[in-house]
């Protein structure tokens, strides 16, 4: 009788090169996409040691992390940005790798634009030098994020030394209600095991709920992951993900389309399959979540209140929530629903895909963003950019009062001109909430889009269930 | 990489728990394309004010912290981001080991190629290291690799684990792209079983 084993136990496996007795496992990686912050100092080594990209035709790059998210045309103010910028350019062009630079019609932040080329697929293994590679998992990847060495690594010799991680199993029951979305059943789940409850992990995500979300929705799940202190999290492909990725350029086309897709039939988990963690929620439970300290972890649903640190289960969290209050500029116990916003900032890798723009679009139609308020809506690529204003949101939004910028990272983590100021507060639909992440003294609360679009409206966290949506025919 | 043998040196308390990779160095830092000179960048928005002067109430200002080689901090320590800058600002500063409860994965990655040496203790050891660190005059610690072990001159004597691949590495200094490179052969095999990878150019 064959053993039964996990999705990832099935991509580990067969992505083995080889296996020493008491040494990490040689693993074979299929795509290595490549950007402009975590990549300079590999191809410096290569150099050093005389080495070459042994993959170039595996390997992808793009700019996103410090682009400028104004007026391509013009040049880039910041001299260090600009020079990382140029250092890729030259990189990809001495080591032959393919570069979608800033004025590509392809360009776009790293985990948007492999899954819309279609490069993502089920079944790969894929890294990158950056943490929320996670996000790739959505296909029934092994995705996950990787440092500078490794990244070298990679280049040098398409693999990497990995120790095999342990496995979760997040199993999603029930259905989501209307304006709860992907981004609050990840809150939900971080609320409910920590930013460390899956450190050592990949987790596999299955369940009623996981399986009626989008291939966007999916993505934004799986990209949090990391925000769990997970390795990768990953989803079985299905009927969902075969449907988004037919026709995108890198997939499989004609008769290899059909194999291809047989193929990717048996990644599934096996009946009996073995994990070494199960964690369970019930998402029709789940309400629209708002974080109210420093890291995403510390979420409250948006009918509840900040929490009071001396109710804390340790005395370590609960000096950890008291420095959150003091840097958010919070007192325990007020409603969530009563905290005012300065900013409001639309984007990221987590939530700046076609379906994020139209959820935020659907509540800010007909509306105009409160007084005091900036607002802004990042494109997660140059394609979604040009699909969204083929469909009119960027109008929608414009004559709200947002602002309608170029794709990249943009104030996720605020490399570029894009930051906040101190002491703003900013309903973001980012990953992170970390102190000064969003700009030095700036406070970030992680929300979804259709949340933060509502945010932007009434200047205040507001409940988006309760929503009156304007120009829909019910 | 140089390697880590063991290491005796000065102590910096830092009890926070989930201090994350965009607390050790800001994103601000991360456009340069060196992989040194980061040290000064460290902790930059605990360490110096918003009008760039030193943070006196910061505790790694304190003087006699200022040479400290090891690090002992709370528990989820260099979670978030994958910048391997977050190591090689801790290392530009000088710091070679850093003692916690747990670590997040791509960070303990990061350190063990730039030869940080991560070292796991339960939670009632690493509050026993921080408050000597916090009430010991000049206290110091011993981290030794090759025994698994940190002491210390009042009696503290915990065994750590480390797998017997990384702390061979990290004893030797080693290459880890020479250590792969020596399995061409499975790789070019690997390549010929499995030829129909998507390429990234057409």
């Amino acid at each position: 009788m064959s053993h039964s084993l996990t999705l990832f136990e099935k991509l580990w496996d067969s992505h083995v090169v080889c296996q020493q007795e008491d040494e990490p496992a040689l693993l074979y990686i299929d795509l290595h996409l490549v950007h402009e912050v975590t990549s300079p100092q590999a191809f410096e080594g290569l150099r050093a040691a005389a080495r070459h990209v042994r993959r170039p035709d595996l390997t992808v790059a793009t700019v996103d992390h410090n682009v400028p998210t104004t007026d391509r045309r013009l040049p880039i103010s910041d001299a260090i940005a600009a020079k990382q910028i140029e250092t890729l350019r030259n990189n990809c062009s001495e080591f032959g790798i393919t570069l979608y630079d800033i004025n590509s019609a392809e360009q776009g932040i790293v985990h948007v634009i492999g899954p819309e080329l279609g490069l993502t697929q089920p079944g790969l293994t894929i890294v990158c030098g950056d943490s929320h590679t996670s996000t790739h998992g959505a296909f029934g990847a092994l995705a996950f994020g990787i440092g500078t060495s490794e990244v070298e690594h990679v280049l040098a010799t398409q693999c990497l030394q990995q120790s095999k991680p342990r496995t979760m199993k997040v199993e999603v029951s029930g259905t989501l209600p209307e304006g709860v979305s992907a981004k609050d059943l990840a809150l939900a789940i971080i609320g409910q095991i920590g930013t460390d409850g899956a450190t050592g992990h990949v987790i596999e995500y299955t369940g009623e709920a996981v399986r009626e979300l989008s291939m966007e929705g999916r993505m934004t799940l799986c990209n949090m992951s990391i925000e769990a202190g997970a390795r990768a999290g990953m989803i079985a492909p299905d009927e969902t993900t075969f449907a988004y990725l037919k026709g995108r350029r890198f997939a499989p086309s004609g008769a290899q389309w059909n194999e291809a897709v047989a193929d990717w039939r048996t990644l599934a988990s096996d009946e009996g399959a073995q994990y070494d963690s199960t964690v369970r929620i019930d998402a029709s439970t789940l309400a629209p979540f708002v974080t109210w300290g420093t890291n995403p972890g510390m979420v409250v649903p948006i009918n509840g209140c900040v929490p009071d640190p001396s109710q804390a289960q340790t005395e370590a969290d609960s000096h950890a929530a008291q420095s959150a209050l003091e840097y958010m500029n919070l007192a325990p116990g007020t409603h969530i629903e009563e905290i005012a916003i300065d900013r409001v900032f639309i984007g990221s890798c987590t939530n700046a895909r076609i379906e994020d723009l139209r959820a935020a679009a659907r509540v800010v139609r007909g509306y105009r963003i409160k007084n005091n308020v900036r607002a802004m809506v990042v494109p997660g690529s140059q394609a979604i950019k040009r699909a969204a204003e083929a469909e009119g949101l960027d109008r929608i939004f414009l004559d709200a009062g947002f602002e309608w910028r170029e794709s990249g990272c943009s104030m996720c983590l605020g490399m570029n001109p894009d930051i906040l100021q101190p002491g703003e507060r900013c309903a973001s639909t980012s990953n992170r909430n970390f102190e000064g992440r969003q700009g030095r003294g700036g406070r970030t609360h992680l929300v979804s889009p259709m949340m933060a679009a509502a945010a932007a409206i009434t200047g205040k966290f507001t409940d988006v269930r309760q929503w009156r949506f304007q120009g829909e025919s019910r | 990489m140089k390697p880590f043998r063991s290491l005796t040196g000065i102590v910096a308390p830092l009890d926070r728990p989930n201090i994350d990779t965009d607390q050790i160095i800001p994103k601000q830092f991360l456009k340069r394309i060196e992989r040194t000179g980061f040290g000064e960048f460290l902790f930059y928005d605990w360490r110096y004010r918003e009008d760039g002067k030193l943070n006196e109430d910061f505790i790694l200002n304190e003087p006699q912290y200022r040479n400290a080689t090891i690090l002992v901090t709370g528990r989820n320590f260099g979670c978030g981001s994958s910048r391997e800058h977050a190591p090689w600002a801790l290392l530009d500063y000088g710091f070679r080991a850093i003692i916690a409860p747990s670590f997040a994965d791509i960070f303990t990655t990061n350190c063990m190629k730039n030869g940080i040496l991560p070292v796991t203790l339960s939670e009632a050891d690493v509050a026993t290291l921080l408050q000597r660190a916090l009430t010991e005059p000049g206290y110091q610690a011993t981290v030794d690799l090759e025994k698994r072990l940190v002491t210390d001159a009042l009696g503290f004597h915990t065994p750590f684990e480390i797998s017997d691949f990384n702390r061979h590495r990290l004893l030797e200094g080693l290459d880890d792209i020479g250590l792969t490179l020596k399995y061409e052969p499975q790789i070019a095999a690997y390549e010929q079983r499995h030829g129909n990878a998507p390429v990234t150019s057409s």
